[in-house]
């Protein structure tokens, strides 16, 4: 495939692997985040952590939207979901995230509800078309990357006076989550796992740009690298993350060029300023609540509002105490580092939601990397 | 969630919409958010919308170097 393949050229990665190795000083700890679930997800897809020398570790971040999504979202859905009149459209990721009391969307469309997976949001408005006398709810979630195609189902849900067709908004932002990571009392308290730089979100800054970044490496002086999502890009990346701490430098800088400039994408942005205010507050799991980081319908488009519409109320539910998710969110701990990674939790039994998306890092170390880890526990 | 394809554009069609070729499977996605597509660019492609164009000048930029890097670091250890 055109655009992938020759990122993921094996001879190159390790030649960028020793590049790594000899411009790393052997004296000092080098920890990176990688913010975004796609960017963990590869790290352990093609084994980069293996290519590193010891002292340049990855922490793995928030974002993945399905996993900070608090469980009291899931129940509202369920409960939306479960009335006679209500069609709910998901994306397939949400289907199987835990809820309360071991309750999920998968069990409630076993149950009757009609839930339905989109590929896209044009496919709810194709819903709510052949069906008029449905109330037919789209379950919005994601960061910058997902929210301009709700916005543009939004825009043409309106358009064509679409009465039946309503939005439950989960839509969060990036910049600010990163703000509070660093600003965490929790991250310095964690001590070895000081973040040194970032590597920035690949598609999520297709849209942003990278301007929004630099507010973010004056204020806090670390670097930020965007990168792509394939093995090469991120190899690349955290060589310059490398050279950057080496250099005492923290700026912003692009590796994915091909796809991101600095201003962004002007007309995906307009699209979500035409239809969507940022909420003040918003609660991310693991974080808590973050000011400003969430995303709600304007007062013009307030009437496609499904939180209004049904008059769903959020009760606040307290995560199951043994599970680590939060911790693990925050880059404070490692997936195996939690009691019931690998045991009570796993993909098919997914007690966190770190576990149920092919994003979140407890999946990703389920999948690729848990034999060595084990090794390293048992020793 | 946000993993996404670069995809060719084969077809545009009317209502800002495009079908795109992806490892020979033609899918029908949204255009609404990138202007000025003509068959042959490549975008990526997630949740049934274009994102961005790729840029092609830019892609052989980060390969060359990619190339310079990994030959250097190769080098270096001989």
């Amino acid at each position: 495939m055109k655009y992938v393949e020759e990122f993921r050229d094996r001879t190159i990665a390790q030649g960028l692997a020793r590049a790594i190795a000899d411009q790393s000083d052997p004296r000092e700890a080098y920890q990176f985040m990688e913010f975004c679930g796609g960017h963990t997800h590869a790290i352990f897809r093609y084994g980069l952590e293996d290519l590193l020398p010891a002292n340049v570790r990855m922490i793995h971040g928030p974002g993945c939207p399905v996993c900070v999504l608090p469980a009291s979202r899931i129940d509202m859905a369920i409960e939306l979901a479960n009335r006679p009149e209500v069609t709910l459209c998901i994306y397939g990721d949400l289907m199987r995230v835990p809820g309360s009391q071991g309750q999920s969307l998968l069990r409630a469309k076993s149950l009757g509800a009609d839930i339905r997976m989109v590929y896209s949001t044009l496919d709810a408005i194709r819903i709510a078309e052949q069906a008029p006398n449905r109330e037919v709810v789209f379950f919005a979630i994601g960061f910058e990357t997902t929210a301009p195609a709700t916005a543009v189902m939004i825009r043409i849900a309106a358009r064509k006076r679409l009465k039946g067709l309503s939005l439950f908004c989960n839509h969060v932002l990036t910049p600010p989550a990163m703000h509070s990571i660093l600003d965490s009392v929790d991250m310095r308290d964690v001590g070895p796992h000081e973040i040194g730089g970032f590597i920035g979100p690949a598609h999520v800054s297709t849209i942003i740009g990278t301007q929004p970044y630099e507010l973010l490496v004056e204020e806090f002086g670390r670097p930020i690298v965007i990168a792509g999502f394939e093995p090469l890009d991120m190899m690349q990346a955290i060589l310059m993350l490398v050279r950057q701490v080496n250099d005492g430098r923290h700026e912003v800088e692009n590796q994915y060029s091909r796809a991101v400039t600095r201003a962004g994408n002007r007309r995906a942005r307009e699209e979500v300023s035409d239809i969507f205010d940022v909420r003040d507050q918003f609660e991310w799991r693991g974080l808590g609540v973050v000011p400003n980081s969430g995303l709600m319908l304007k007062k013009a488009y307030a009437h496609f509002d499904a939180e209004a519409r049904f008059a769903m109320h959020e009760v606040r539910i307290a995560d199951n105490p043994a599970c680590d998710c939060g911790a693990i969110l925050r880059g404070a701990k490692k997936p195996v580092e939690c009691e019931l990674f690998g045991d009570a939790c796993t993909p098919r039994t997914p007690i966190g939601s770190c576990m149920v998306s092919s994003e979140g890092a407890c999946a990703a170390y389920w999948r690729y990397g848990r034999h060595r880890d084990y090794q390293v526990r048992a020793s | 969630m946000c993993l996404s394809v670069p995809a060719e554009i084969a077809e545009i069609l009317p209502d800002d919409l495009a079908v795109v070729s992806v490892d020979g499977v033609r899918i029908e996605i949204s255009i609404a958010l990138v202007q000025n597509l003509t068959p042959g660019d490549y975008v990526l492609v997630h949740v049934g919308h274009a994102l961005a164009k790729i840029d092609p000048a830019e892609a052989e930029r980060t390969l060359k170097l990619l190339q310079e890097l990994g030959r250097a670091g190769l080098q270096a250890n001989k």
